[in-house]
């Protein structure tokens, strides 16, 4: 176990030192010279000049990368172009309301996901199944900012029961996780309804329903057992997607998190603010890929011993 | 002589099995599973209603979706002259999500095509040659990654700067690794097999069998997948044009009519209404008819 922990974690190095390297080069790709843009359009070519000593970027481009990377390691991403404030600053302000919007949304979508695609296994092509899926297959296809909209028109503007933006309460996470969860909720139902169609047709289920057991044993404890172990994997690659989403919803609610953070950042062109949350997503998504991974080894024995 | 005696008996039957079973081809295998699968027959018709619609968008619109303006009609909802009512600028909302359909689905085609056509060579290259080959792409794969979903593609834009063509190339890299993983793995599958063997040994070049030999066979799951992939880059490029990176106003994109619909989501719901609808049906329409493909496509399907 150990020996897989120590390969993976090896094996991570040279992806996340190319992924290193191109949110580095990410700046050098930019239209229009760094030292400009970081100097604002008014400056004058000594001040440019200046800053462009300051950034290190006379020096050479592996010179400047290995300085880059010195600075990741130490935390130092850089100073915001806007507020002149350091980035690790701007960005430890906003990661907890995201982090936190990310997780309540993760929870009720797996839980809600798992028990519907139960469901709908257990009662394959009967209703339950139908109204499931029908609504897993709508979850999928409808966009998180307009369901984000919808909700905050249905309950916020019309019904008046919860705010519209901010992060203050817990009543503020309510809309936009449903919003961010929704997708996601789907993805898992369908995933596990077919992960679950296949472990009922195997041998074992029909010892376990021949031998007289109830019908609750037999897809509790022999089928949903055997079913998690794929929809842990598939649990882990739905954290990105939900990452990526939050971008959205968290435009869509005016969400101080580090979404509406990128957006803004995008916008005014402030590349040390894009640099360090880029390389903090990554990272972020890479590390519970590689969670998820550790968690099915324990769980499926083959795996550890390839 | 041998093998001439054991091959007659076959030749002789063939005449006796009638000609419309005997002809048994993918086609007419694919066509007979999927056309049980109504909902997905309904939606692949939907589909090229869409396509007609889109296409002939210019000549069936009933205003200008960009330069008319009904002054006197700001803002109504949906009636006999506005089909889906008007907006706060006085545009004709029908007229714009005609024109919008264009838009989106232009860019769902085209950025999942894209990444179709290079994750596939990139999948029966890394599958076939194994080694370095497979290492270096398998490798960009995880660096694609490793920036989830719409990431990537905003990190695109802010480069190449906002715009749909930018958007469509974002979308079209971030659809690359998942083709080349999904090829990869048909590729090994079926190399080893023993029609690929056979092919090999009568002296065929690598470039034959897997054009010819391999190729064919990871279609399946590129066609199930391609359509599936379709309804989540309208989302992306919708979602992107929704946060200000992609289409500008007044461009009529769905996503971007959504985001001029915000401010006056109190007074005229009816304006962000339609663009959402439009998505979700276009989208809901890929998805059905990718979820029928598959079971159609999927041998293991249809022992359920």
């Amino acid at each position: 176990m150990l020996q897989y922990l120590v390969k993976r974690l090896l094996g991570l190095i040279p992806t996340l030192a190319l992924v290193a390297l191109l949110v580095f080069l990410f700046v050098h790709l930019l239209p229009g010279d760094p030292a400009r843009l970081a100097a604002g359009p008014d400056a004058t070519p000594e001040t440019v000049a200046l800053v462009r000593q300051d950034l290190g970027l006379d020096k050479s481009l592996p010179e400047q990368f290995l300085r880059f990377t010195r600075g990741v390691l130490q935390g130092d991403f850089g100073r915001s172009l806007r507020t002149k404030r350091p980035v690790s600053t701007e960005i430890g302000e906003r990661f907890m309301p995201t982090f936190w919007l990310t997780f309540a949304a993760m929870a009720w979508s797996v839980a809600i996901g798992m028990l519907i695609g139960t469901l709908s296994a257990v009662w394959r092509n009967r209703w339950p199944d139908r109204v499931g899926m029908t609504l897993a297959v709508s979850g999928i296809s409808f966009p998180a900012f307009a369901l984000g909209m919808v909700l905050m028109q249905v309950f916020s503007v019309q019904l008046h029961w919860l705010p519209t933006v901010g992060a203050d309460t817990w009543r503020h996470y309510i809309l936009p996780s449903l919003t961010l969860g929704a997708a996601v909720a789907a993805i898992m139902a369908r995933f596990t309804r077919s992960s679950f169609v296949d472990i009922l047709q195997e041998d074992y289920v029909r010892t376990a329903r021949a031998k007289g057991l109830p019908e609750t044993v037999v897809v509790v404890k022999h089928g949903l057992r055997n079913a998690l172990i794929p929809v842990v994997t598939m649990m882990g690659l739905q954290f990105g997607f939900l990452l990526g989403g939050s971008i959205v919803v968290e435009v869509v609610f005016n969400w101080p998190g580090l979404g509406r953070l990128l957006v803004d950042a995008v916008d005014m062109r402030d590349y040390p603010v894009i640099q360090g949350l880029v390389l903090l997503f990554s990272f972020e998504f890479v590390l519970i890929n590689l969670i998820v991974d550790v968690l099915y080894a324990v769980i499926n024995p083959t795996i550890r011993y390839r | 002589m041998n093998e001439q005696a054991e091959l007659q008996p076959v030749d002789a039957e063939m005449p006796a099995v009638p000609a419309a079973t005997a002809v048994r081809t993918p086609w007419t295998e694919f066509w007979r599973k999927f056309r049980k699968q109504h909902v997905a027959v309904v939606a692949g018709l939907f589909v090229g209603l869409l396509i007609l619609l889109a296409i002939g968008a210019p000549w069936i619109v009933p205003y200008d979706a960009e330069n008319f303006f009904d002054y006197d009609r700001l803002n109504t909802p949906p009636s006999l002259r506005h089909w889906f009512g008007v907006d706060p600028l006085g545009r004709d909302i029908f007229s714009r999500i005609l024109m919008g359909s264009r838009i989106s689905l232009t860019a769902g085609f085209v950025s999942v095509a894209v990444g179709a056509v290079v994750g596939t060579a990139m999948g029966l290259v890394a599958g076939y040659y194994e080694g370095w080959w497979d290492r270096i792409i398998m490798r960009i794969c995880d660096v694609l990654f490793a920036f989830p979903g719409i990431l990537l593609a905003i990190g695109i834009v802010a480069i190449l700067g906002g715009g749909m063509g930018n958007v469509i190339i974002a979308v079209a890299i971030f659809s690359i690794p998942t083709f080349a993983r999904l090829v990869r793995g048909n590729t090994l599958a079926l190399k080893h097999l023993t029609f690929v063997e056979a092919a090999r040994s009568i002296g065929a070049s690598d470039w034959t069998i897997v054009v010819r030999h391999i190729f064919p066979g990871t279609i399946a799951a590129v066609v199930v997948y391609f359509s599936l992939r379709i309804g989540t880059s309208i989302i992306t490029a919708a979602s992107l044009s929704f946060i200000g990176m992609g289409a500008q106003p007044p461009t009529p994109e769905w996503g971007a009519m959504l985001n001029e619909a915000r401010a006056d989501m109190m007074t005229s719901p009816h304006v962000a209404l339609f663009p959402s609808l439009a998505i979700f049906c276009t989208v809901l329409a890929f998805n059905l008819l990718g979820d029928g493909l598959r079971d159609a496509l999927d041998p293991k399907i249809e022992q359920r």
